[in-house]
């Protein structure tokens, strides 16, 4: 595999490949020199169209870690706000010679367009409201840190499923691991033709939560309600927020996670979001490790090498 | 559209082609007329008659395209009317209609008369300028359409394509304004609210690509709102691009209704479903989207039981940088002359679903008929104007849109292997394309 566009590419051994290989270079991390030198003389090129601090911080140090270059190329101040195409700035980087490109996009399918026009591997970082795979990979690194396992792990996923490339990500990913996802949110926020996902959908919250290992909520931004998709931001949270008087339902080993940016309130109380339960710090930290392993698999050229797909 | 236009010179003896399929039958034009059909053709042609060798060729009457998108004024770098014009030839058309949709609107007689000149020029086509509903496209107030009707261009097709006239009043009133002057609005169906941002027909495949979904009832509301209300004040109604299978059962509940409703259907929308768009390649966006081939099914049936009256091409050039972008950034629309009849070939006659005289009333009587368009569509007899598209049916080609005649290349049948090729077309008795070479 060249690129890393869908978690839908990724088969059973590729998935569990990044991920036990994430574990690996987590111990780096441990280190008080925190840095190897498998990528030293590679070039990485973080194209960030959107403003992401999280995701581009980390694919950063993941990088930086294996001693590749990194080249942070932000949309604006750049030729990109002087109105070059996707297309210009992917020749210009090709001819930069960059090994790697990260992008994140506000359009759906970018990563793949780039993908056709540069010879590096693409790693898409969130393309508008299609995937967003290494966040998947992170998510699923951290269901099986805490729980131990993945086959069999009921997750629910609960918020704006519909806008959601987390979502897309994850339901697709975890299938192929074998955990048992259930979306949770209302019928206006899920894609119409969800019942050819593999995975359940429900509409009420309090009836999954004490069948679910893992609690995974999605932020939900409050101007959805301006096109109709809930009436207020508060009956929102009265019906799909996770509060305290929810959480008392959840097993007692349950997990609650979130890819943040959080909005506390919203979707997700600030005693469930600081509950030692809530693993949004671990999944930052294990972010770094997964996209290691990512840039390692993709860019390493000798073995172990992703994909013989 | 009159016979104006300087009538050709020289004699043409065509032989061997069936015309509609039938047997093989001599063609003689002369004086932009078909002079003779049959046996008295050869016996009739004069001595300085030029032979076109047509042995086994389909001869139809000259097409004619209802729904064309020729970008001038204002996207010359797209399409002019000649290179449109051209394009027309290529694919058999012997008179398209140009949608209001330019820079400036059609929405005025100048800009229409100015359209007008430009196909006449041409010499290659039979321009017929379609005029705006609603001033500038907006969808607020009505467009002098009365003045359009009445200027040289003679516009009897109104419409704001690209943009749908949503409100039901202004609809109304159009629908009732243009009786006046036996004109046809020609209703773009899409309902602006249901199809806010909209990417792509809205399915598994939308849902799993993560583009906005462009559902198909944002098009049948608006088709079974305006089939009631022409109904209701007695107009005709034309329907834009038909593209569901929900729209074709409405189209076909209105006609049993007795409603004067009329429909087209793309070729592309004939052969092509919305699965393509999984690469991302903009190449597939248009408006209306691709849909699944559920809907490519009905309106093959539509289009065969003539519930969905004839075809027209939508034919929408863009430069190569309005489509090698990301998909929410590229422009909607996909050419279509040049490759019309190979695809209603492929879907339709090699189906067994048209023969080939049906093809001729979906592709040139009927849309001439829907345009009042007299001097098109009309029979290959002595008498009628020489408007006539020689067609290899046998032939095959892979599809290469460099090699057209339009000035931009985003046809999404680029590399596809298409059965038939136009060989040949005369406009009143002047070859536009002769050995499939433009004239």
């Amino acid at each position: 595999m060249r690129h890393l566009l869908s978690t839908a590419d990724l088969g059973h051994d590729e998935a569990v490949l990044i991920l036990d290989t994430a574990r690996e270079l987590a111990q780096i991390g441990e280190r008080s020199v925190k840095k190897l030198p498998t990528l030293r003389g590679r070039t990485v090129v973080n194209l960030f169209y959107e403003d992401s601090t999280r995701t581009r911080t980390s694919f950063e140090l993941a990088a930086k870690r294996l001693s590749a270059d990194v080249i942070n190329f932000s949309a604006k101040g750049s030729s990109v706000a002087k109105g070059e195409s996707l297309k210009d700035t992917a020749l210009t980087l090709q001819a930069m010679g960059a090994d790697g490109v990260v992008v994140r996009h506000g359009a759906s399918g970018a990563a793949h367009r780039l993908a056709g026009w540069v010879d590096g591997s693409v790693v898409n970082a969130g393309d508008g409201t299609h995937e967003h795979p290494t966040q998947a990979l992170l998510d699923a690194y951290t269901m099986r840190e805490r729980t131990g396992r993945l086959a069999g792990l009921r997750v629910a996923i609960v918020g704006d499923v519909l806008h959601s490339r987390v979502a897309r990500s994850n339901v697709l990913l975890l299938h192929t691991l074998g955990a048992e996802v259930t979306l949770v949110a209302p019928p206006t926020l899920v894609p119409v033709s969800v019942g050819t996902w593999p995975c359940q959908v429900s509409y009420d919250l309090d009836e999954v939560l004490p069948k679910s290992d893992v609690v995974m909520m999605l932020r939900v931004q409050a101007e959805r309600m301006n096109e109709a998709f809930f009436p207020t931001a508060r009956e929102y949270s009265r019906r799909y927020g996770l509060d305290r008087d929810r959480f008392a339902l959840m097993g007692e080993d349950a997990i609650v996670m979130h890819p943040g940016p959080m909005v506390r309130g919203m979707e997700i109380s600030a005693e469930v979001a600081d509950s030692p339960r809530a693993t949004v710090t671990r999944q930052v930290a294990n972010g770094v490790s997964v996209r290691m392993a990512v840039l390692y698999l993709l860019l390493g050229g000798s073995e172990p090498a992703i994909g013989q797909r | 559209m009159s016979d104006e236009n300087e009538s050709g010179g020289t004699e043409y003896l065509i032989r061997g082609a069936r015309p509609l399929g039938g047997e093989p039958a001599d063609i003689l034009v002369r004086a932009g007329e078909i002079a003779a059909v049959g046996p008295r053709a050869a016996a009739e042609a004069g001595a300085p008659a030029r032979t076109v060798q047509a042995d086994g060729m389909i001869a139809l009457p000259g097409l004619v395209d209802l729904h064309t998108h020729l970008r001038e004024p204002g996207r010359e770098d797209a399409e002019t009317v000649a290179s449109g014009c051209r394009s027309a030839a290529m694919g058999g058309f012997t008179a398209v209609h140009a949608m209001a949709n330019t820079d400036p609107v059609a929405d005025t007689a100048g800009v229409v008369e100015q359209v007008w000149r430009l196909g006449r020029d041409s010499g290659h086509c039979d321009v017929r300028p379609v005029g705006a509903v609603t001033r500038g496209l907006a969808g607020e107030r009505l467009a002098e359409l009365g003045a359009m009707a009445d200027s040289v261009a003679r516009v009897r097709v109104f419409s704001d394509d690209g943009m749908c006239v949503s409100d039901p009043l202004l609809m109304r009133r159009a629908l009732e304004y243009v009786k006046a002057f036996d004109g046809v609005v020609a209703q773009h169906a899409q309902d602006p609210r249901l199809t806010q941002g909209a990417q792509m027909n809205e399915g598994e495949v939308s849902d799993r690509l993560g583009l906005a979904g462009w559902p198909a009832v944002a098009e049948e509301a608006v088709i079974a709102r305006d089939c009631l209300l022409a109904e209701h004040v007695g107009s005709r109604l034309h329907v834009c691009h038909v593209s569901t299978k929900g729209s074709v059962e409405i189209i076909r509940w209105a006609k049993q209704r007795g409603c004067d409703v009329t429909a087209e259907v793309t070729p592309h929308h004939l052969l092509l479903t919305d699965d393509l768009v999984e690469g991302y390649d903009p190449i597939y966006k248009v408006n209306p989207p691709l849909r699944t081939a559920a809907d490519v099914h009905a309106l093959r049936e539509g289009l065969a039981d003539g519930t969905i009256d004839c075809v027209a091409t939508d034919h929408a050039p863009h430069p190569i940088e309005a489509k090698e972008t990301e998909w929410a950034n590229a422009a909607m629309g996909m050419l279509g002359l040049e490759t019309a009849l190979s695809v209603v070939q492929h879907t339709m006659v090699d189906t067994g679903l048209l023969d080939w005289a049906a093809v001729a009333d979906r592709m040139s009587a009927a849309p001439a008929r829907i345009g009042r368009l007299t001097g098109h569509g009309r029979p290959l007899a002595a008498g009628e104007p020489a408007n006539i598209a020689l067609y290899d049916a046998s032939a095959e080609r892979v599809v290469d849109p460099a090699a057209m005649e339009s000035k931009s290349t985003n046809s999404p049948y680029r590399g596809m292997r298409l059965p038939g090729r136009v060989t040949g077309t005369f406009l009143r008795g002047v070859p536009t394309v002769l050995d499939g070479k433009i004239q």
